[in-house]
């Protein structure tokens, strides 16, 4: 019941000068509760598009989004985000970021104090609470970000770029915390990265998008995100499997890529 | 000089200057050695070479107060305490020969005689040409062309030796000789008996340099001065008599006379004759004068004068370098009735009487205007309370107004009673409650902010993020912010009243801008990411305007805040300026009235510190509220 069913959607924006944008075209999928999917495109896909509309900070211009068999209309706790940057409020500690929303629904404030802990200590973070959120480093504050999605509880978790901004080390480390709050919470999870290797990991499903106008261009079904859960990620990493389904996938960008530029020169 | 030491506040004054030259001194020698020490660093413009350096901190204040005692000659009171009074009966002397000095080429460059007849040559000259001006028929022109010649021939006759006559020389010796007598008991240093008894007595009861007004108390209290004080009125009658002696003769003046009748007989029918009549009138009343001598004629009065001078000189002795070196930048001036400083001397005011000024105008029971600086004072609580609740509120409460009945009392009802409360007219103890000139000032400066900020950082939030908003309300503030709020001064003045509504209303104005553009810009400031994480967290409009945006916007409102203070208090001493009874700006405007450079300077460093306090507490502020900024 609780999928995440998306109907022909199709997004144009038009810009004040009258110029119109097609961001998306007919884009349709179903994902199911649970599933973990990568998207990996060109830059300037729409695939942020295809999140925000998701999240409900946009409305669509053609086509229909379902979750729990309810139309997405509006932004909702049920649909946690995560920004690249992290988008953390820097005024507050790192409890009272993770706390925010919990606090904005008026829940017992002894009761978001013994949740805070808890989600602090899954992603690594016993005793920061009282930190100031801007003397943590780039890979701490995502996973602040991460802890402050999860404690409201979404039934989706979408993620846009989480850890582009992060450096090789801190990267592979936040991408098993990624795959191990996937196991650990069963929750469905959508990921956007322009990382190749990030999205056959962070996916049992991924969907290759196309640009002008952005739409799904190829799906996968990948064993690799399982394999992640009991391996560690560089030996996935050294696989042949991997290794063939990288270079074709890089292949398949490269090729849009170069499409682009001959359009544009 | 035995007098050094003669009052408390001169030996504080001289010890601070000695002490104050000994660290110039102390933290120049430190740093020049510290400098020489740091070889490491051979490169320039490293910036840590600007860091630290407390000496050079030591070392530009001690030069700041050197300078102050130095030119206010708060120093030069202190080692010499009776070196202005001296010099006062010097300044005496000096502008009573003024009048024949400024005759002479000693101050001026020529003598007074060369410049006139020069001047008077040339305007001859011009006058001769003018008579063959074709305006005039032949007749005329033959008739003021001699005219012209005559009062050459006369002017010519004053600097003829001789025409001098008997009489005029005469005047002139005798001049000489009351001028070299004058010398010569300048000369001779002595004092008569009742002259040192009146010394002894202003010793004993004249007030000493700048303790009482006229600055400097002008009865002599050294022998030194006492022997000039002697000299000075009798050379005021000299150089009186002098001022009236004239190169006149018998034949000179009946010259005169008969060119008067000859220029008045040209007539005033013809408009071009009645013109050249007028020049030439002039021309033969300042020949008239007599001013001219013969030259030599003044030779004796002027080597007197240059006697005299020598004399003086000789007898001011040591005053001639306390004059040039320990009271720069002006001298001590001899008035009608007193003597003054003038040049720094004057305006800028002695470190020591600034702090007694001060200590005076803090004192409450003294203030300034019967209105203390900064006081406590007991206040009924009932006339606060009259102050802040309107008196509208009564005019709601049902019924009526009591009238007054037949026997000329007045019933009492609730809305009466209610009336009462409004207009604090009901007994109630007292609080302590700060009052005075400093504290009417801050107490607008923040009324005004208090308003401006409650008023300016919704709409600037509002103008943030709304497009209706800001298009509807920008025109409005765009019109009136460009305008320098004190050109609004008189305007809003008249409208609101010279007391603090007014000056308040003004404030507001200037906070209510700053604040909303500084709420604006903090509002459009905000990252769509943060707004859209609120958003997915749960947050409402309110939660997110109130979670999100205002503390995102905390440091550009707090900033505008800063300015605001800033804006507002150099706009509030204008507006005190301008009208009112209070506050400091007024303060300084009644000083400047009565150029009373003390409290000019007081009130100068009062309005600094005060700045200066505000801008610190809004600086803590910042820092404890707002670490966050610049790190997002
Ligand atoms: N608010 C907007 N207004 C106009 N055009 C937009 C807007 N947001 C995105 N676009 C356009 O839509 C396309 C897709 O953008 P985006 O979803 O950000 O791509 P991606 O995240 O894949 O890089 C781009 O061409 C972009 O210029
Ligand atoms: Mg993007």
């Amino acid at each position: 019941m609780s999928d995440l069913i998306a109907e022909h959607i199709d997004m144009t924006f038009t810009m004040p000068s009258g110029e119109q944008v097609h961001a998306l075209k007919d884009v349709s999928f179903t994902l199911k509760e649970g599933e973990l999917l990568s998207v990996l495109g060109p830059s300037g896909c729409g695939k942020t598009t295809l999140l925000n509309l998701i999240a409900g900070f946009l409305r669509p211009t053609g086509g229909r989004l379902e979750l729990n068999g309810a139309e997405v209309d509006g932004p909702g706790v049920e649909r946690g985000m995560v920004f690249q940057q992290g988008a953390l409020f820097e005024w507050l500690t790192v409890a009272e970021n993770v706390d925010f929303g919990l606090r904005m629904k008026k829940s017992p404030k002894a009761e978001n104090q013994r949740k805070v802990e808890e989600w602090l200590d899954i992603v690594g973070l016993q005793g920061f609470g009282d930190t100031p959120t801007y003397q943590l480093s780039g890979g701490m504050q995502q996973r602040v970000a991460l802890a402050r999605c999860l404690i409201n509880d979404p039934d989706v978790i979408l993620m846009d770029e989480p850890l582009g901004a992060l450096d090789a080390l801190t990267r592979e480390k936040m991408q098993s915390l990624v795959l191990k709050i996937w196991k650990e919470t069963g929750k469905t999870i959508m990921i956007i990265t322009h990382s190749v290797e990030e999205a056959l990991l962070l996916g049992e499903r991924l969907f290759v998008m196309a640009p002008r106008p952005g739409r799904l261009h190829k799906e996968y079904n990948l064993p690799f995100a399982e394999w992640g859960l009991t391996q560690d990620l560089r030996d996935v990493k050294k696989h042949d499997e991997f290794s063939r389904v990288r270079e074709e996938i890089l292949g398949m960008i490269w090729n849009m890529e170069e499409e682009i530029m001959g359009k544009t020169a | 000089m035995s007098d050094i030491f003669q009052s408390p506040r001169g030996i504080f004054i001289a010890a601070l200057f000695i002490a104050l030259i000994c660290t110039l001194i102390w933290a120049t020698i430190y740093g020049r050695r510290l400098a020489r020490t740091e070889v490491t660093d051979l490169v320039f413009g490293n910036p840590m070479k600007a860091m630290g350096g407390y000496h050079w901190v030591v070392s530009g204040v001690a030069t700041v107060l050197l300078l102050w005692l130095y030119f206010s000659w708060d120093a030069a009171r202190a080692f010499f305490p009776n070196a202005a009074n001296e010099l006062c009966q010097v300044a005496k002397v000096e502008s009573a020969v003024i009048p024949m000095r400024s005759a002479f080429p000693f101050e001026e460059r020529l003598l007074r005689g060369t410049n006139l007849l020069n001047r008077d040559s040339t305007q001859l000259e011009i006058l001769r040409k003018r008579a063959q001006s074709d305006v005039f028929d032949d007749a005329k022109k033959a008739e003021l062309g001699a005219l012209v010649e005559r009062l050459t021939v006369l002017q010519t006759t004053l600097a003829t030796p001789e025409s001098l006559s008997p009489d005029t020389k005469a005047a002139l010796d005798d001049i000489a000789a009351r001028i070299d007598a004058a010398t010569a008991k300048l000369d001779a240093a002595e004092l008569s008996s009742d002259a040192l008894a009146a010394v002894k007595e202003a010793q004993e009861t004249q007030a000493g340099w700048g303790a009482a007004s006229p600055e400097v108390p002008d009865a002599p209290v050294t022998e030194r001065g006492a022997i000039f004080a002697s000299i000075a009125p009798e050379l005021t009658q000299i150089a009186d008599d002098y001022v009236a002696v004239r190169n006149t003769s018998p034949a000179f003046l009946a010259e005169v006379e008969s060119l008067e009748s000859a220029i008045k007989a040209l007539g005033k029918e013809d408009k071009p004759v009645d013109d050249f009549r007028k020049q030439l009138n002039k021309m033969l009343k300042r020949i008239d004068d007599g001013a001219v001598f013969p030259p030599g004629a003044l030779d004796s009065v002027e080597q007197s004068l240059a006697n005299l001078h020598s004399v003086q000189l000789a007898q001011k002795g040591s005053l001639n370098w306390i004059d040039s070196l320990a009271m720069p930048g002006g001298k001590i001036l001899s008035g009608n009735t007193a003597c003054s400083e003038q040049g720094s001397g004057r305006w800028l005011p002695k470190p020591s009487d600034t702090v007694a000024t001060f200590l005076r105008l803090a004192d409450p029971d003294i203030g300034f205007k019967n209105i203390p600086l900064l006081s406590i004072k007991q206040k009924p609580v009932a006339e606060m309370a009259g102050f802040v609740i309107p008196d509208w509120i009564a005019d709601f409460v049902p019924g009526e107004y009591p009238r007054h009945q037949a026997d000329g009392t007045i019933g009492e009802n609730l809305k009466s009673k209610v009336l009462n409360i409004a207009t604090g007219n009901f007994p109630s103890f007292s609080v302590p409650v700060p009052t005075g000139h400093v504290w009417d000032s801050i107490m607008r400066v923040i009324t005004g902010l208090f308003l401006g900020i409650l008023f300016g950082v919704p709409l600037g939030l509002l103008m943030g993020l709304s497009r209706l908003a800001k298009g509807f309300f920008d025109p409005l503030i765009e019109l009136y912010r460009p305008v320098p709020p004190l050109a609004w001064a008189p305007l809003i003045l008249t409208i609101f009243g010279i007391q603090d509504d007014g000056k308040i209303f003004l404030l507001f104005m200037v906070a209510f801008a700053i604040m909303v553009i500084s709420a604006r810009t903090g509002a459009t400031g905000t990252q769509l990411s943060k707004i859209h994480a609120a958003h997915s967290l749960g947050a409402s409009r309110w939660q997110i305007l109130r979670n999100v945006i205002l503390p995102n916007s905390l440091p550009e409102i707090l900033t505008g805040i800063r300015i605001s203070i800033g804006v507002c208090w150099g706009t509030l001493v204008a507006a005190e300026m301008l009208a009112g009874t209070t506050g400091v700006g007024f303060v300084e405007n009644v000083a400047r009235k009565q150029s009373d450079y003390e409290i000019i300077w007081i009130t100068i460093i009062i309005l600094g510190l005060l700045g200066l306090m505000f801008d610190l507490i809004m600086r803590w502020v910042i820092d404890k509220t707002i670490p966050w900024r610049g790190k997002g």
